[in-house]
């Protein structure tokens, strides 16, 4: 095979040099950076990466190539992989192809030999922004003025696009749990079932009335891309669902949404958290979990509060930048964490997480035996 | 929460002398700890016996104390200092040993001392074999099936249930000591009698074979609120059956999936918690089946190691100071990341980068020792390399072994990669044992077309490690026909910034590939030079990328550095007082932790003078690595490529290379051609010492003896040589290191043996050839020069006679049997020397006096092996002082007026590796073997004697039984001895010759058969405990294979023997010594306190 030049530009004029093997069409999309050390394959397939460009600071990627459980969706979503150097010849018991055939069988470009760590420098202080993984050894205009006209992550709602077009259940005995899915990723509804609860999946803009009607223990909100102020309807049924009293419990973009449902506001970090290395200090312990982060946006606030939500209590910080990465409402069986306690990939620390929810839905039985 | 306010003193034991399995490693870390604690207020207390660590400086600690580390003597140490607390975790096992005795008897107890960092059960827990493997059970996890057995008959039995081949590991023994893997009965038993006879416990786990899984190693840090990091996965190139410390390892892990990693960091969390590391790091190991995935926990280690100093260099997170600091009540999220300041340090490391680390072994100074790899360690050093890819950190890695190959590259015969059979199934065969050359024979398959997977196969080396070197060896091929078939043509030059960077360049793929210059060179024939030329000219230059622990993430503000073939460069020139400092690569036999010592101290003199100081350095195991030693620091390969293109960068007002031993020393003359200036010592005169011709004309002009000498290219010229001069002769290649492949040669027939030998050792260089002066002493000056005037650091007697390597030999300061006219004699050389030869720095002068007359052996314009001891002794600090010295600055200015003196003794004493390679021969000679030093120091010379054998691990008996059997040559010697012995009211026994000889002058004496003789014989007796002192001189050729088992008898039954006469009767003033009086110990700032200035004649 061949090495056909190739590059990654920025909107900012950036552009970095490497190459490929599968010459395609240019890739659109926002450009970010996972510090993920393995988990490739559940990276590409995590529906909260549909429409970015990954760039993957590990520089060997491919290693253990791909199989057929390591999937947090049915496919890749993700715009296009940048890395240092793919792996083409994968050795691992598990592994059922090696990961460029894998991504080239899905249309996804991978522009590989390129300085991943000064194109994630770049990112860090400029922030993400929108790029374009393309052949050739230098930008055209062309494709420049291609890259001016892509749309921006800001306002977009991708979650109905990620989202289940049919609900669909899982799991056979203990609380009924509905969730909502802005893109979620498998391994929740896999650690939702291995805690004892049935799952319904429904879409993103399944009404309130509809999720009442599966006379629902608890109230899941996933995980998703794209930004959770443009998703007005989400947070308008989150609100009216939780405020029922109706345990619930948020991961991500389900986190931001429950910020935005009880008053707060989210802003869009320069560059996000991407990785499996955050540290996170729960505040009422002090306790710090190494946690799974992916997003872009984040609840405004701090250790101190939110502001406009004065009902949401910050319970846990990044310890890195002081952004806010879980809430409780004070009043509510409601909690949401900003980070990835189903993991996959990344940490088990918050593992512990599915449980809370699940006494939770617990407790508010108990106190409630008519509404069971 | 803060630190503990209740603390007050903290004592920290180091891990004593290096050796095989423990080596400088400890000095990082424990210097870390110290520094960390006592930037917290703390008071310090150090006790280490090894003068060459930077730990035993007396800067780092407030009291340090050069005693022996053994419980007895640190009791003394706590007796007299009163810490309140004892942080055994950073001095290897043995620290933990001593602080698990120390518990045990009650001494902690008695003076109110609490263990911090890692407490009794927790050590315990990790040591025992049956309860560590309870303790997994608890927790869900598995470890091979085992039985802790206390004799051979239950070592039998258990074998029958787990099989063969099986493993046997002896309880607290450090780096796998006694260990080994038995493929049938009869290796079995010798193997389990020697484990047993090694552990101090006297228990040896049988184990399971799992030979050719896959082996990891998490690093795992938990504070004192339960908060656990990983640091760092490392994977090992070797599968399991070889010693991480033997193995090639790759940091992170390179194969395993997310859930794979994550149910490895389950179970690493688990472990720590469940052993109950309370507030520190400890080191987990993991097997993986290649087939299944199913893990088995090997063992966890709950102190900082060998793997934790690795995973520092190759994180940046400093594991050793972070756990001091944990271990006085810190939380983990309350201590800020050093490298990034920025982000706490309760984080994982995330690299962007692979780190590759390779063992470096001594094989060729053991000929006899079993080159095979196996559970138990033998290394002596290690490399580590810093790429952006496996491939380019592997080429970096190799390069930066010193071993004469410029990278992954085949030897220039079969066998220097220990190869007798080239065809595929000769290959294949010897790809099946690890050896230290398997990769290079891998890398013969490679070229030879044998497939990935039959070579997997057969090493159980991971396919996808093997891939990458396939992708090496492909391109080199394509490299070497001019053709690379991904090369584009229709490039076009880059419009911005970067106008060169092409990653499709045919020349930067293979850079960024990590090939050398002298590699690209020799596969096309043509120079390296050439290459480099071609290479500045299209403008591919390495870029310098910083290890940051957060893969860039955050905004970093230590320039730790590696370069890499990569786009962009992240530092540039550091203004105009730039100083490079060159340090010694790999620890090997004859350049080992002493000269790291002697880098760190001129890069923190450098420092304190306002210089912006640039270490460059490849070795994982030091203070000189560590990024907070030096204003950035590289992590690059000693290559002159490497250097010059740091120099070119960096533009140094000048690069510093006396203080790394031969391996800068080497780069000079190449640095020099560059037009890089070079710091003290010219160059041309460190030439004019080494250069037997110049040096020979200039002891002739300073009317210096010299023993007679000569040279020759062929056995003939040589003998012709010798006859001229006189036999016996010392005979050595030219341009060697450490006494390599030097021999004293007493007649012809050795003379051709040598030569049969020697041919490879430097092709192309001259035998020189020196009149051996017999029985002469010989003694060690360390001196610092300005260029104007010269002050003598320190006079060291040897106490071996000429003829053992100097590295090898004990010596003691000040001298005690040479009269002071001939100390003054020396000094008077050294000062001309330094004076003529024009030395800016330092400098060391060997010397031999015989009936009277004292004759020059060598002048090595640079920093010697024994500079720390001298400091240590002195108090006076040579290599800080060599540093101002080479910034112009003058003695007078720098206040050093005269010698200074001291009314106390020190003596050092060599360590040796034989307990870990059994077969290896203990006596000593010419060539250097020694692996450490140790120091006593003492009010007499027999204290100080007596506790140097205490740290060396050869307490000496204060009474018993001495058995003496030496040759005719040492008997005249011998008498006295045994006289002293027999008085001391030992038991005196002998072989026959001896024991008649000893007899007729009155002694008694009483004849032990030799092990020809029939039984009980000497070796029966040293096995039963009845000997506790051997004096043996070889007995020449018929008996040598008897006194070889005597004297192995003794190493494994632990009985202190000594070799040489002289050592003998040190070892009678010793014991007189111990048992006049209880010894005492006292810290080493006290004793300098009690140094001072003598008088020595004005220089002229």
């Amino acid at each position: 095979m061949t090495d056909h030049p190739a590059f990654v530009l920025l909107e900012d004029g950036t552009w970095f040099s490497g190459t490929t093997r599968l010459p395609a069409g240019p890739s659109f999309g926002e450009v970010v950076f996972t510090t993920s050390l393995t988990g490739y394959q559940e990276t590409f397939t995590d529906p909260s990466y549909l429409g970015q460009i990954v760039v993957m600071t590990a520089p060997m990627i491919g290693n253990y190539g791909v199989n057929d459980s390591d999937m947090e969706s049915g496919k890749p979503q993700i715009r296009g992989v940048v890395v240092r150097e793919l792996s083409r010849t994968p050795s691992n018991w598990r592994a059922t192809g090696a990961l460029d055939q894998w991504l080239q069988a899905a249309g996804v470009p991978v522009i590989e030999g390129v300085d991943t760590r000064r194109l994630t420098r770049h990112i860090r202080s400029r922030g993400a922004m929108r790029g374009v993984i393309a052949v050739g050894s230098a930008p055209t205009a062309d494709v420049v003025a291609q890259l001016g006209a892509s749309p921006s992550m800001e306002g977009l709602d991708l979650a109905s696009i990620a989202s289940v077009k049919e609900r669909y259940s899982e799991g056979h005995d203990g609380p009924h749990v509905v969730a909502y899915d802005f893109g979620m990723k498998r391994n929740i509804v896999r650690m939702l079932v291995a805690a004892g609860c049935r799952v319904t999946v429904v879409p993103a803009k399944t009404t309130p009335e509809e999720v009442r009607s599966l006379d629902p223990d608890g109230l899941f909100l996933a995980n998703g891309p794209g930004d959770p102020a443009a998703i007005g309807y989400a947070i308008a049924n989150i609100r009216e669902l939780a405020s029922s009293g109706l345990p619930t419990f948020g991961i991500c973009l389900g986190c931001q949404l429950v910020g935005l449902a009880f008053g707060g506001r989210t802003v869009k970090l320069s560059y996000g958290h991407r990785g499996g290395n955050h540290p996170v200090r729960e505040l009422a312990t002090g306790r710090v979990l190494i946690t799974a982060q992916n997003h872009g946006f984040a609840v405004e606030g701090s250790a101190d509060g939110i502001p406009g939500a004065p009902d949401l209590l910050p319970t846990y910080v990044n310890l890195n930048d002081g952004t806010v990465e879980g809430v409780r409402h004070k009043a509510l069986p409601v909690f949401a964490v900003q980070y990835h306690p189903e993991a996959s990939p990344g940490p088990h620390d918050a593992y512990p997480h599915f449980g809370e929810f699940l006494a939770l839905m617990g407790a508010a039985s108990a106190q409630n035996p008519a509404t069971s | 929460m803060p630190k503990r306010t209740d603390l007050s003193s903290i004592l920290i034991i180091g891990s004593g002398p290096i050796v095989i399995g423990q080596g400088a490693e400890f000095d990082y870390s424990g210097t870390q700890a110290a520094r960390a604690l006592k930037e917290e207020g703390y008071r310090v207390i150090l006790a280490n016996s090894n003068p060459a660590t930077i730990m035993t400086d007396p800067e780092v600690a407030d009291r340090t104390y050069i005693e022996p580390v053994t419980p007895e003597w640190v009791a003394k140490i706590i007796e007299r200092e009163r810490p309140d607390a004892l942080l055994p975790t950073m001095g290897g096992q043995t620290a933990l040993n001593v602080a698990m005795a120390l518990a045990k008897d009650g001494t902690l107890a008695k003076y109110g001392v609490e263990l911090i960092g890692a407490n009794e059960r927790a050590i315990r827990i990790a040591e025992d074999r049956d309860e560590f493997a309870q303790a997994m059970r608890r927790i869900g996890l598995a470890t091979p099936p085992g039985v802790t057995v206390h004799s051979v008959d239950e070592g039998l039995a258990a074998v029958e249930r787990t099989g063969y081949p099986a493993i046997l590991r002896p309880s607290f023994t450090l780096g796998g000591t006694g260990g080994g893997i038995a493929y049938n009965r009869e290796e079995f038993e010798t193997m389990l009698g020697r484990g047993l006879e090694l552990s101090p416990v006297g228990s040896v786990l049988v184990e399971r074979s799992i030979l050719g899984w896959k082996e990891f190693e998490l690093e795992v840090m938990r504070d004192g609120y339960d908060n656990v990091v990983i640091v760092c996965s490392i994977e090992n190139i070797d599968p399991m059956g070889v010693h991480t410390g033997d193995s090639i390892t790759v940091a992170p892990a390179m194969t395993l999936s997310d859930r794979e990693y994550q149910v490895m960091r389950d179970g690493a969390c688990k472990i720590i918690r469940e052993v109950g590391v309370a507030a520190g790091g400890c080191n987990v190991q993991f097997a993986v089946n290649p087939d299944t995935g199913e893990q088995l926990v090997i063992e966890m280690n709950p102190r900082v190691s060998r793997s934790s100093a690795l995973a520092s260099k190759a994180t940046g997170f400093p594991i050793a100071r972070i756990g001091a600091k944990l271990a006085v009540g810190y939380r983990l999220d309350e201590l800020p990341n050093d490298i990034t300041k920025t982000t706490p340090a309760s984080f994982e490391p995330v690299l962007d980068y692979v780190v590759v680390k390779i063992p470096r072994f001594a094989f060729e100074k053991f000929p006899t020792a079993n080159p095979v790899l196996t559970t138990q360690m033998k290394s002596v050093g290690e490399v580590m390399a810093i790429g952006r890819t496996f491939k380019e950190a592997f080429q970096k890695g190799f390069r930066g072994l010193e071993i004469g190959r410029p990278g992954w590259t085949i030897g220039e015969t079969p066998a220097d990669d220990r190869l007798s059979d080239t065809s595929r199934e000769g290959l294949l065969a010897a790809v099946r044992t690890p050896t230290p050359e398997r990769l290079f024979q891998v890398k013969r398959a490679l070229l030879a077309g044998i497939a990935v997977r039959d070579i997997a196969e057969c090493s159980r080396i991971d396919p996808w490690f093997l891939y990458q070197m396939e992708e090496l060896v492909e391109a080199e091929k394509e490299w070497a026909v001019g053709r690379y078939v991904g090369k584009s043509v229709d490039e076009m030059p880059r419009p911005t910034d970067l106008p060169t960077y092409r990653p499709t360049d045919e020349l930067r793929r293979m850079k960024r590939m990590g090939f050398s210059d002298r590699q690209l060179a020799d596969a096309r024939g043509l120079t390296e030079d050439e290459v480099r030329d071609r290479r500045h000219a299209l403008g591919i230059r390495p870029a310098y990328k910083m290890v940051d622990t957060c893969a860039g993430e955050f905004p970093s503000v230590t320039p730790y550095l590696y370069s890499s073939y990569d786009e962009e460069n992240e530092v540039g020139p550091g203004g105009d007082k730039t100083v490079i400092i060159l340090g010694s690569g790999p620890n090997r036999i004859g350049q080992g932790v002493e000269f790291d010592y002697c880098c760190v101290r001129a890069a923190l003199a450098f420092r304190e003078m306002g210089y912006r100081t640039v270490m460059v350095n490849s070795n994982p195991e030091t203070v000189s690595t560590d990024f907070d030693i030096s204003d950035a620091l590289y992590f690059e390969p000693l290559t002159l490529e490497d250097v010059l293109e740091i120099v070119h960068l960096e533009k140094p007002l000048g690069v510093v290379v006396q203080f790394g031993g031969q391996t800068p020393l080497r780069l000079a003359r190449g640095l020099e051609a560059a037009g890089v200036p070079i710091l003290g010592t010219p160059p041309e005169a460190i030439d004019a010492a080494e250069d037997r011709g110049r040096f020979e004309a200039i002891v002739r002009e300073l009317g210096i003896a010299q023993p007679p000498n000569g040279t020759a290219m062929s056995y003939q010229e040589a003998v012709r040589e010798a006859e001229k001069i006189g036999w016996p002769v010392l005979i050595r290649p030219s341009y060697v290191l450490g006494g390599r492949a030097m021999q004293i040669v007493y007649d012809a027939e050795s003379m051709k043996e040598f030569f049969a030998k020697a041919e490879r050792v430097a092709p192309g260089h001259p035998v020189l050839i020196d009149h051996f002066l017999e029985d002469a002493f010989e003694a060690d000056v360390d001196a610092i020069a300005d260029g104007h005037r010269c002050v003598i650091g320190g006079v060291m007697q040897h106490i071996e006679d000429a003829g053992i390597h100097s590295g090898d030999s004990a010596c003691v300061l000040p001298p005690y049997l040479i009269t002071e006219a001939q100390v003054e004699e020396m000094r008077r050389y050294t000062r001309a020397f330094a004076q003529r030869i024009g030395v800016i720095g330092l400098l060391n002068v060997q010397y031999a006096i015989k009936h009277g007359v004292v004759y020059v052996l060598e002048v090595n314009p640079r920093a010697s092996r024994t500079v720390p001891f001298v400091s240590k002794t002195t108090g006076v600090p040579l290599a800080s002082l060599a540093a101002a010295v080479m910034t112009g600055k003058t003695l007078d200015e720098l206040g050093v007026i005269d010698e200074v003196a001291q009314p106390y003794v020190a003596v050092k004493e060599a360590v040796f590796p034989f307990n870990k390679l059994p077969g290896v021969d203990l006596i000593l000679g010419p060539e250097m073997r020694s692996t450490g030093e140790v120091m006593g120091i003492a009010d007499s010379f027999g204290m100080a004697f007596a506790k140097a054998q205490a740290s060396a691990d050869g307490s000496l008996p204060e009474s018993g039984a001495v058995f003496v059997t030496v040759n005719d040559h040492d008997k005249p010697t011998v008498a006295p001895i045994a006289r002293r012995f027999h008085e001391l009211g030992f038991q005196v026994l002998a072989t026959e010759g001896t024991a008649r000889y000893l007899q007729q002058r009155g002694i008694p004496t009483e004849r032990v058969l030799k092990v020809y003789e029939g039984r009980p014989n000497a070796v029966d007796l040293v096995v039963s405990g009845k000997v506790q002192l051997l004096i043996n001189t070889p007995l020449g050729k018929l008996t040598q294979q008897d006194d070889y088992i005597l004297r192995q008898a003794a190493l494994q039954h632990r009985v202190p023997y000594t070799t040489t006469m002289s050592a003998a009767n040190a070892a009678c003033d010793a014991i007189i010594a111990l048992r006049s009086r209880v010894g005492e110990v006292r810290s080493l700032q006290e004793w300098h306190a009690m140094s001072k200035a003598i008088r020595v004649a004005p220089s002229p």
